[in-house]
């Protein structure tokens, strides 16, 4: 019967094309390797349903397409299976709801030891901001953006003095640390997306949203808009290059901070005025 | 608890029927073109949205050029990619699929079906009609304005909606914004007459639990819909505002390439709220009425009653009313408040249950089935299997933490193309090749019908199913070019290049469906009233295609569920509804 073997072949070539697939997730690069594994439970799960149902279906239509004196059956329900298959469903969605809600609910606790880092998303380039010396990052408001401080910091915060930013460039992260990434946007819709880091966010223009992770392995990885932002999106881009330690911390000293960046601005601004000499 | 009788309802006497009063057209213009009949509207309305989803097709096949071999095709920029994927998508799903399933089949059904003449206000009838053929005008009109049409993708997510640096900024997001309203208003009307035609006009014997599950799915969809398109129209009117008079529903204080702007105080979020607390219900306005025919077309062509009615007719309205309250599944990494995620991933789960309970009946009515293969169940088969795979994936994208990886991905476009895109294909064309014949007097060619089918459900499964890695790979949608990226590898490019030539192949067997509809219509073999035998009363009409008013001088009268088929002992393996039952006196004379 070809309908009955066609549809059986979609199903078997459904599961070999997974289990030989080229295609498949990036080598993680941080602790959501449990996102990873709640992926595989509901793959085992679906693929067994999908499997089941049209493996069923291809049988039924071998088996009982029309033929000269076929009569069907008539059943109009049966009470009995209807509740065993939807007991049946239920259990397997709650096999995939649970460790969902867990790892949720790691996802969204940051650990208090995590450091605070800052992305700032523009039409169409990334910046990036790290806490100083004290540790802690200034404010910021938009209407403070200009040309001599591009991610809108508060002059007269003491805190945002010795950030360190990072317009338009790279970022690096020492690895084995934990980081809560804080997520501003000044004009549309962003998402910080590193496909290896498995966590994602969108950057909302108006509010600071956030994400934590732990880097667990040194590399250098792209780092792509995920949410529509406008004419170049699939060109904004940017670098993430997580490092041993000392490196980080060799690379970061040669970093300028905001207050260096604003002196050198109102030198260049003063020498501007003054017709350069 | 025991099997229930479907007939328990005792007999309805063929007692007077209030007779209703029927515009008559009284010229050709009345009669063809400004025509109140439902049957009339409905075919308008599935030309239209025809002619409009081919536009979608043309725009689809344009993008899958670009993605399958970028940088080849120099009249294709990022500007003019993403006003394809944005009017592709806005098209397909509301333009053509909403418009479809309730204006094209709900109009010519739901009267038909429930044995009403026509729908109750068959004038308000018409005048959605020609307001949503205004919509579709202005929507068109957006490919030819200065600028073009939105790119800001079919979500119209702001900011970026309604600045600069989206193209269609000018002219083309204004009058999408004013189509949308336009369809809301075009589809109010058509849809408070086919909830009131159902509530009011059945025939007498046609209880709720009598009527055939395509109207049941058509039914709650426009319930659903009634409540869920109020939240797009107040989201379009309020970015419209804030597109043309500077107001700020929508938008925070923002710099836009370095300048500051005169916003401040409004939350992108909140229209994400607002789209998609219409945006998840819409999903299932199109799947419902997709569901109730699916059903339809699976007894009918397996000759056995379906399996489970009271199950499957509680499980429509279940799925309905579960679906308003999961809409922030789309939103999980929207910056929403994070514990959101719990609530809306366990709502979201939950709806897979009754969705299972209808994919076991569907194949549990096959089983010991006496199964036609004809194409409208070869469309229904196709169905089930795209729907499967369909709604599996969206058990990952469900559940909130699987969706952190995926959204935004390939994934994404792979998983819904499959159980919105293609699985309600499967089911509009099964369901032309059923009805056509009602509707023209002719059948369909059969072998232009399995020819059409087999490369439409391969090869549509040939572009979605291998679509889902390259999105588990992390490649993201809504790019023009993925350009250099360390993780993807070259085969992806060779996927893309084989996914675009299936694209084309699939594009290529619409042609011949639409060839077969015209040449069917002069040269098909003439159906007589009842080709596939069926119990519905649509196929008990005195004439075919219908007359004016369904049904000659009396209404027909309703004895019994629409799936007596196959029952033991009946003369034949259907009995129409409307067909009496057998008098208790004949029955007592049987020895």
């Amino acid at each position: 019967m070809v309908v009955a073997l066609i549809l059986l072949l979609v199903a078997v070539g459904s599961v070999l094309f997974h289990i030989y697939s080229p295609w498949w997730w990036t080598p993680i690069a941080t602790n959501w390797s449990y996102i990873d594994h709640t992926i595989s439970i509901t793959f085992w799960i679906t693929g067994f349903v999908f499997f089941a149902v049209i493996a069923f279906m291809a049988y039924c239509v071998f088996r009982f397409h029309h033929k000269e004196g076929r009569q069907a059956a008539y059943n109009p329900e049966n009470k009995k299976l209807e509740w065993w298959l939807t007991i049946g469903t239920a259990i397997g969605v709650g096999a995939m709801l649970a460790p969902g809600l867990v790892v949720w609910h790691q996802f969204i606790t940051v650990p208090a030891d995590a450091t605070d880092i800052e992305v700032m998303g523009q039409q169409w380039q990334w910046s990036y901001r790290l806490p100083g010396k004290d540790g802690r990052m200034g404010t910021t408001d938009v209407r403070n953006i200009s040309p001599e401080n591009p991610m809108g910091l508060k002059r007269d915060d003491p805190h945002g003095q010795d950030d360190v930013v990072i317009e338009n460039g790279d970022l690096h992260l020492p690895v084995g640390k934990s980081v809560k990434v804080l997520l501003r946007s000044v004009d549309v819709l962003h998402n910080f997306y590193v496909p290896e880091f498995r966590a994602k966010m969108d950057m909302v223009p108006g509010m600071v949203t956030y994400f934590w992770m732990t880097p667990i392995r040194t590399g250098t990885f792209d780092v792509l808009c995920a949410e529509l932002c406008g004419s170049a999106h699939a060109q904004m881009r940017s670098k993430v290059i997580v490092e041993e330690e000392s490196k980080y911390h060799a690379w970061l000293e040669k970093q300028q901070t905001f207050a260096e960046l604003s002196r050198r601005n109102a030198v260049m601004k003063a020498t501007y005025k003054s017709g350069g000499r | 608890m025991v099997d229930v009788p479907y007939d328990a309802v005792t007999d309805v006497p063929p007692a007077e029927v209030p007779e209703v009063d029927l515009y008559h057209p009284k010229s050709w213009w009345t009669q063809y073109v400004f025509s109140q009949d439902a049957k009339v509207i409905a075919i308008q309305y599935s030309l239209t949205a025809t002619a409009i989803g081919l536009v979608a097709l043309v725009l689809s096949w344009l993008m899958r050029l670009q993605l399958g071999f970028p940088g080849t095709f120099s009249f294709i920029d990022a500007n003019q990619y993403l006003q394809f994927i944005t009017m592709h998508g806005m098209i397909m799903v509301i333009y053509l699929l909403t418009a479809l399933f309730l204006g094209g089949f709900g109009n010519y059904l739901i009267p038909l079906m429930v044995g009403a003449r026509d729908m109750v206000f068959p004038y308000v009838n018409m005048l959605s009609y020609w307001i949503y053929l205004l919509a579709v005008i202005v929507l068109a009109s957006t490919f030819f304005v200065p600028g073009g049409p939105t790119g800001a993708g079919w979500t119209l997510y702001p900011p970026q909606a309604i600045l600069s640096g989206t193209p269609g900024q000018d002219w083309g997001i204004i009058l999408m914004l004013a189509s949308l309203i336009l369809f809301i208003i075009g589809f109010t009307m058509g849809g408070l007459n086919y909830v009131v035609t159902v509530l009011q006009a059945r025939t007498r014997g046609m209880t709720l639990m009598r009527m055939p599950l395509t109207v049941w799915g058509i039914f709650t969809a426009t319930v659903m819909a009634l409540l869920a398109f109020p939240a797009l129209f107040v989201a379009s009117v309020m970015m419209l505002f804030d597109r043309l008079l500077g107001t700020s529903f929508f938008m925070p204080a923002l710099v836009e390439m370095g300048q500051q702007m005169k916003y401040g105080g409004g939350s992108p979020i909140l229209f994400q709220h607002l789209f998609w607390f219409f945006g998840h219900p819409e999903v299932y306005i199109v799947a419902l009425p997709a569901f109730g025919i699916v059903s339809d077309l699976i007894s009918v062509h397996a000759r056995k009653n379906i399996f489970g009615y009271r199950m499957m007719v509680w499980a429509i309205v279940g799925i309905g009313a579960l679906s308003f309250v999961v809409w922030a599944h789309h939103m999980y990494v929207s910056g929403m408040h994070p514990k959101f995620g719990f609530f809306f991933a366990t709502t979201t789960l939950i709806i897979a249950i009754p969705t299972a309970i209808k994919v076991y009946n569907w194949v549990l009515t096959l089983w010991r089935g006496d199964i036609h293969l004809t194409v409208p169940m070869l469309f229904a088969l196709g169905f089930i299997i795209t729907f499967v795979n369909g709604g599996l994936t969206g058990l990952f994208l469900g559940n909130v933490v699987v969706d952190v990886p995926l959204s935004d991905t390939m994934f994404v476009v792979a998983h819904f193309h499959m159980v919105m895109g293609v699985a309600p294909i499967m089911v509009v064309l099964g369901a032309i090749y059923h009805w056509y014949p009602k509707v023209t007097g002719r059948m369909l060619d059969d072998w232009m019908g399995k020819f059409h089918f087999w490369v439409t459900f391969l090869g549509a499964y040939l572009i979605f199913f291998p679509m889902h890695y390259i999105g588990l790979l992390g490649v993201p949608r809504r790019y023009h070019d993925v350009g250099e990226a360390a993780f993807i590898p070259s085969s992806t490019h060779t996927l893309n290049a084989f996914i675009t030539v299936m694209a084309l192949t699939v594009g290529f067997a619409q042609m011949v469906f639409l060839f077969n509809l015209v040449w069917s219509y002069f040269k098909g073999r003439p159906s007589g009233g009842n080709p596939w035998r069926a119990t519905t009363l649509e196929w008990q009409t005195p004439e075919t295609p219908p007359g004016h008013g369904n049904w000659g001088k009396e209404l027909p009268v309703v004895y019994r569920w629409a799936y007596d088929y196959s029952v033991p002992g009946a003369a034949q393996d259907f009995i129409p509804q409307n067909q009496p039952r057998a008098t208790p006196a004949l029955q007592g004379a049987a020895p």
